[in-house]
């Protein structure tokens, strides 16, 4: 990506002015904004920010954001990759179906699919009464918030791994076979190392947009105090109650937590690309 | 290259070249299969079969009804006004954008690169708190007196903001793929940098261009908590579609909140086939 | 046109892809660019074409320096390695481009492009877009969509490494008819001496960013400059030796070196086809291996405690009447180059 540029395509006065646009653009409506956060949320000092981040509360919606978010992360890294594998090797009716399915989280909005999960599972819907009657309750549980950030965060690993898996070279895999290495060692020692970085790169997308999430949550936990608020939940209440200074005290450890995992998929991504 | 939907364009371009099928279906390959199908079927699939399921028994005329009130259509008018304002700004944006992160170089590019990242990777309700706290009373940018606090100015900045790099990636990826060997030969030919855009760089990107288009489109159609913490979903002013949604679930109307969802769904998965569409053409050409 | 380039350099970070090469082009030359790939050769096509610029030297057009005109303003035609051409369009709206860019009329530059594409054998394959073409075809309508709009120079790169074997030959006698008949001042890339032999008035040898030597080709395979050119035309044979009264001795064959002084360390390059071998049972070599090529023999010999030279005659050359495995043979050296050795370390 960073190829010295050809002569003939250096940017003249008019490519100049357009890169100026765009560094204008992005200051303007993102960077500002999210310093304007980051100041805001170390204003009143260091230690404000801090007892304010700290809270118990803040402390205990980070703890539920954060497993939860692993939990999916670690489901996701375990059921797309499989999905992955079967979209790319397996020829069957209706795979292609089962790859726009895979999108589908991308078009629906993230409030739609927490009203989904609540006509799902809500206490008058069938499925709801029937679970209650076995004693298990999902709505308003941490496990209602799994499973809306499943449904949102499904694409990412599939997405990640598949490309990977088509360019692997069947030679290596067949030579493999002729020396006799079973199913699951050549799956082990060829095709895992060859896609672990694509699977570490779809996982860390999955945690980094499972931490972020809002419109499925704030629908499906019932946002019950350090049981079921997640930290961006959190933050609404915050701003809704008229405490800002503490939403973007809780704000700032969230936005470094993302840059920080956005760094890190960058990373990966380059090392994908470098490969 | 860095985003959500450009990863969902890497794997359907790719799809197009098929590797050697495997014929021989064994009982751990029928299992696996069995396995996906069953996760995506709990975690995707029934979901939005109880959205549908709702849709039937509550009737499509109580729909209807509910979609006619007028406070349900200024809502919806409202999102497809943000979609479309999204959808020209930030197309402008994204093309002149990925031309500068993938075309030009200087000092400052990467870091660029990685804020247009970072709209993607925070929460909507940090980008919502963001704005309040730049364009309030006492923000940083009050004085260019934008209104945001319940008002349309503060939605048009949300939306651009949480739709900010879709056709930027999307047009990225394109222009990294075909490289400038076009742009080379328009030069020798002796076209301008203005003649070899228009009439080489913009027809190669076309594709890439349509769909993060509509996935800018997709996106600003479903944004919810940027422009909840922002607009305060009051009713005939700053509400839009999912803030309706919103605040009729809120209030126990749930006729108007499944109705709604269930357009905005309708509204999204046509968007996603002609996404899908659009992606197996730029697969063909 | 004619070409001057004097003291050419550029850099590439740490990598030096181009240092101080100076050559010139005569109007209406068709001149190739020799040597092995990533030996800077398109680099220099691509500074003449202004697609690069320059780090050091000069770049004239009929005596004009050009280094301040941008690649648009050249007026050059350049055929891409990968033809480049605009997939969108359709082969008549490629050809047409350049002219149209200029802000000639549609209908204009539309007739201007049929003629082109008659001259290289396209005639009524102008509403194709390009994925409908073969590779031969593609790399044609790119040579008249450089040509087109009259070029004062054509440049191409590696204009048929994309190609298959077959079709490059076709288009190698057709290139060189076309030049022929419009005598546009051309220069084009190769890393395939055969190409560059068949088709070039003269041949530049480049490696590792320098130029090795400029010639005819006749030059060149006959009067190698340097050692690397000497190995880079042709198979060789390579004998180390101390130069004594114009000859090196090498397993008791005595090899001309022409003028090096007495006791001079002295490398002696020696065609495989400048070699002549015969069977003669007293001769100062045996023979260690023979290998059909087809319609070529490559005859190994050893020679005694100093190592192997092969040689090649035709398979019906009656030198080679009784040779088989373990003979003994006559040798005579036809001609042979002798370079300084420089010893490293």
């Amino acid at each position: 990506m960073s190829a010295p540029l050809p002569a003939a395509l250096v940017p003249g006065r008019g490519g100049l002015a357009v890169r100026a646009g765009v560094t204008a653009y992005v200051v303007l409506l993102v960077a500002i904004p999210l310093a304007a956060l980051a100041h805001r949320g170390l204003a009143d000092g260091l230690t404000v920010f801090w007892a304010a981040a700290t809270s118990p509360e803040a402390l205990d919606a980070f703890a539920l954001t954060l497993w939860t978010a692993g939990v999916v992360a670690f489901l996701n890294a375990i059921f797309g990759t499989a999905t992955a594998w079967v979209l790319v090797r397996y020829r069957f009716r209706g795979r292609r179906l089962l790859s726009a399915v895979i999108d589908l989280p991308f078009a629906i909005p993230t409030l739609v699919t927490g009203l989904m999960l609540v006509l799902l599972f809500g206490p008058q819907e069938v499925l709801g009464q029937w679970l209650s009657a076995q004693g298990i309750s999902i709505l308003y549980s941490p496990p209602a918030i799994v499973l809306a950030l499943l449904f949102i965060t499904v694409p990412f690993v599939v997405r990640a791994v598949e490309p990977v898996l088509l360019e692997l070279d069947p030679a290596e895999e067949e030579a493999a076979h002729t020396l006799g290495a079973s199913d699951l060692s050549i799956f082990g020692n060829v095709i895992l190392p060859a896609i672990a970085p694509a699977i570490a790169l779809g996982t860390l997308q999955c945690f980094a947009r499972a931490i972020a999430e809002f419109g499925s949550i704030v629908v499906v936990s019932g946002n019950i105090p350090s049981r079921t608020l997640t930290a961006p939940v959190l933050i609404f209440g915050e701003v809704e109650g008229g405490y800002p200074g503490s939403a973007a005290a809780v704000s700032l450890l969230l936005l470094s937590l993302a840059l920080a995992l956005s760094l890190g998929v960058r990373g990966l991504r380059s090392l994908r690309s470098k490969r | 290259m860095t985003s959500v939907a450009l990863h969902a364009a890497d794997g359907v371009v790719l799809a197009g070249r098929s590797p050697a099928p495997r014929s021989s279906w064994t009982l751990a390959r029928a299992a696996l299969l069995a396995v996906v199908i069953a996760y995506l079927g709990i975690v995707l699939l029934m979901p939005l079969a109880a959205l549908v399921a709702k849709g039937i028994a509550t009737g499509p005329l109580r729909i209807a009804r509910e979609l006619a009130a007028p406070e349900a259509l200024f809502a919806f008018g409202q999102s497809l006004i943000l979609a479309a304002i999204a959808v020209v700004l930030n197309g402008a944006f994204g093309v002149a954008g990925a031309i500068v992160l993938v075309r030009h170089r200087f000092v400052g590019r990467k870091i660029l690169d990685a804020i247009v990242d970072l709209s993607l990777a925070i929460s909507p309700v940090m980008t919502g708190l963001a704005f309040l706290l730049v364009f309030g009373r006492s923000g940083w940018l009050a004085p260019l007196g934008i209104k945001v606090a319940f008002a349309l100015p503060g939605l048009v900045l949300c939306t651009l903001f949480v739709t900010l790099p879709y056709t930027l990636r999307e047009v990225g990826y394109v222009l990294e793929e075909i490289g400038t060997d076009d742009e080379e030969a328009a030069a020798t030919l002796g076209a301008s940098a203005w003649q070899s855009f228009w009439r080489v760089t913009l027809p190669n990107v076309r594709y890439g261009l349509a769909v993060g288009l509509t996935l800018t489109a997709a996106r600003a159609l479903g944004e919810f908590g940027a422009v909840l913490v922002v607009g305060g979903a009051i009713s005939g002013r700053t509400q839009t579609a999912t803030t309706f949604i919103y605040a009729m679930s809120e209030e126990r109307r749930e006729a108007a909140a499944f109705g709604m969802a269930i357009a905005l769904a309708v509204a999204s998965m046509l968007l996603l086939a002609a996404v899908e569409k659009l992606k197996h053409r730029k697969g063909d050409r | 046109m004619s070409i001057r380039v004097e003291h050419l350099s550029k850099n590439f970070g740490s990598f030096e892809a181009v240092k101080d090469v100076s050559f010139e082009v005569r109007t209406g030359e068709l001149v190739a660019l020799l040597g092995p790939s990533g030996g800077g050769k398109s680099t220099i096509l691509r500074i003449i074409a202004g697609l690069e610029n320059e780090d050091a030297g000069t770049v004239r057009f009929d005596g004009e320096p050009v280094g301040h005109l941008h690649a648009r303003a050249r007026k050059v035609g350049f055929v891409f390695q990968h033809y480049a051409l605009f997939r969108h369009m359709t082969v008549t709206e490629n050809v047409a481009f350049g002219l149209r860019a200029q802000g000639v009329a549609r209908s204009e530059a539309g007739a201007r492009a049929a003629e082109l594409l008659r001259l290289v054998g396209l005639d009524g394959l102008g509403k194709r877009v390009p994925s409908q073409l073969s590779g031969g075809q593609r790399q044609r309508v790119a040579l008249a969509r450089a040509l087109a709009p009259r070029p004062r120079l054509l440049l191409l790169d590696e204009p048929f490494a994309a190609i298959d074997a077959k079709v490059r030959q076709e288009l190698r006698v057709w290139l060189r008819r076309l030049h022929d008949e419009m005598h546009v001042t051309s220069i084009f890339v190769t890393h395939d001496q055969e190409e560059a032999f068949a088709l070039a008035d003269r041949v530049l040898v480049i490696n590792n960013g320098k130029l090795e030597q400029a010639g005819t080709p006749l030059e060149i395979m006959d009067e190698p400059a340097t050692e690397f050119v000497a190995g880079f035309v042709g198979e060789v044979n390579v004998i180390d030796g101390i130069a004594s009264e114009g000859s090196a001795v090498f397993g008791g064959l005595r090899v001309p070196t022409g003028s090096f002084a007495d006791g001079a360390p002295v490398r002696v390059v020696i065609r495989s086809y400048d070699l002549k071998f015969w069977r003669d049972d007293s001769g100062i070599a045996t023979v260690s291996r023979m290998q059909s090529l087809g319609d070529r023999v490559k005859v190994e010999a050893r020679f005694n405690g100093s190592g192997s030279l092969f040689a090649q005659f035709p398979r019906r050359s009656s030198l080679l009447a009784g040779m088989e495995p373990g003979c003994r043979i006559a040798v005579e050296v036809t001609k042979s180059r002798a370079y300084p050795l420089v010893v490293s370390g």
